[in-house]
């Protein structure tokens, strides 16, 4: 993040910013990271800023909660590219990655009608498996069938 | 190979041959001809979740050839997969019970999803329009036994190529065996194009065409497959292609000496009775080889080797 577009968004004392991830879609990397607006503490969103590096992007800020790299790795499907900064008392204390393993757990549930996961009873783990990673292509790992995007994002777990 | 069979995909192309050797040397046990207890003591669990008595009995014959014990699931419409239990509960409960199980359910997935709940071994009988591997298996021991090999045959394969999950995992075994395909079916039951996109990419070289009887002399294999009713929207768009490929004795005149007819069975009207009589009949022995198949795997996955001929 340039000093610029820092300035855009208030500087927090503690907490966590997750820059670059794709524009329109902060709200749902929220939703995915169990984050909710009934918390104490502020969140501030920038939607649709200028991005050096690709096109646009969304920059999200939560305050008094340092995101896990489990957490950050939920990411995967929709902000692989998302950069994240630990701040702690208004400076960057680590920074962070998302990172894609060989197997998405628990994060999305496959999207295939006839799928045996369909049963929400079925109490193993939802496994999709990472066929590629740039761009990202999934498959089920019990019924084989590849994810589409889009239909995967009503499928957050 | 992995102690699970879930997919073909599970297999190398070594481990297919080395299989198909064994089911060979296993025939004269399959009919009864030598005894070998080889898997005296074990227990298979035949899970089927939808009826499907062919290859339960299957199964099921292949483990008593051996000189082991079956159990089957019972009625699926009273047992406790319908009264609400998971197929994860009803797997861990076998895990227990038995050595080794087979699973047919309806849906796609469930083979690979008990497999990762038990640890004995579990073989896929069927995952709705998913995998049949067994069948696979049968099929390759069939073509191998004809022709001595797999490799460079040309295949020609007849019917339903869009749902026939049959007809799509024999295909990707034969692409491995860089074999000639020929798809022939009416143009609303064709291969689904990323099933022949993926054949092409695995260097298999294909052929689709609507005509059969053209295709029969450069076949070393022919096999046909029923059109479902139940497939199509109504009666009149079945009737335009029911009955559209009949396979006659006489249709077979200019075929290869050594060409074979396969069939997974049962069949409709797909080839006539005066089929049986010609010397390229092998759908009765093709179905018995799901036997020896069979046989080969539940040894092989329970680490069980089978000795020489000349015991
Ligand atoms: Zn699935």
């Amino acid at each position: 993040m340039s000093a610029g577009e820092m300035r855009r968004v208030t500087a927090i004392n503690n907490g966590t910013v997750i820059d670059h991830v794709p524009a329109g879609s902060a709200l749902t990397v929220l939703r995915m990271l169990g984050i909710s607006g009934d918390r104490s503490s502020p969140i501030s969103l920038v939607m649709n800023v200028p991005s050096s590096k690709h096109g646009r992007k969304d920059i999200i800020k939560v305050e008094d909660r340092e995101l896990t790299q489990d957490e950050l790795d939920r990411l995967a499907l929709i902000a692989p590219k998302a950069s994240v900064a630990i701040i702690r008392s208004y400076s960057v204390a680590e920074k962070r990655e998302v990172s894609i393993g060989a197997e998405l757990v628990n994060i999305a549930s496959c999207t295939f009608s006839n799928c045996i996961t369909i049963n929400p009873r079925e109490p193993q783990d939802h496994r999709l498996r990472v066929v590629n990673s740039d761009p990202l292509e999934l498959r089920c790992r019990y019924c084989g069938r590849p994810q589409e995007m889009d239909e995967l994002i009503d499928n957050l777990l | 190979m992995d102690d699970d069979l879930i997919t073909m995909d599970d297999m190398t192309n070594e481990e297919i041959v080395s299989l198909l050797k064994d089911a060979e040397r296993l025939l004269p046990v399959a009919h009864g001809l030598e005894y070998l207890p080889l898997l005296q003591g074990k227990l298979l669990a035949n899970m089927f979740f939808e009826p499907s008595t062919r290859t339960r009995m299957s199964f099921e014959t292949a483990m008593k050839r051996l000189g082991g014990d079956v159990v089957n699931l019972g009625d699926v419409n009273s047992s406790s997969a319908v009264k609400g239990e998971t197929l994860y509960d009803t797997m861990r409960m076998v895990d227990g019970y038995c050595d080794i199980a087979a699973l047919r359910h309806p849906r796609q997935g469930a083979a690979q999803y008990a497999a990762d709940a038990c640890a004995i071994p579990i073989m896929n009988g069927g995952d709705g329009a998913g995998h049949h591997p067994t069948q696979t298996l049968l099929d390759l021991f069939t073509i191998q036994q004809a022709h001595g090999h797999l490799e460079g045959l040309t295949v020609a394969l007849i019917g339903d190529l869009r749902y026939g999950r049959t007809v799509h995992s024999l295909s990707h075994a034969l692409a491995r065996f860089d074999c000639n395909l020929i798809f022939i079916s009416p143009a609303q039951l064709a291969m689904p194009v990323d099933i022949v996109s993926d054949l092409i990419a695995a260097g298999a070289n294909i052929t689709e065409t609507e005509d059969l009887y053209g295709s029969v002399p450069d076949a070393d294999v022919i096999y046909m497959t029923r059109i479902q009713k139940e497939r199509f929207p109504d009666e009149d768009e079945y009737m335009k292609v029911a009955g559209i490929y009949k396979l006659t004795a006489a249709d077979l005149s200019g075929a290869k000496g050594e060409m074979i007819v396969m069939h997974p069975l049962p069949r409709l009207n797909e080839i006539s009775s005066d089929v049986d009589e010609t010397r390229h009949a092998r759908y009765f022995e093709q179905a018995f080889n799901g036997v020896v198949a069979r046989m080969a795997l539940m040894c092989r996955l329970l680490g069980v080797a089978i000795p020489s001929g000349d015991v």
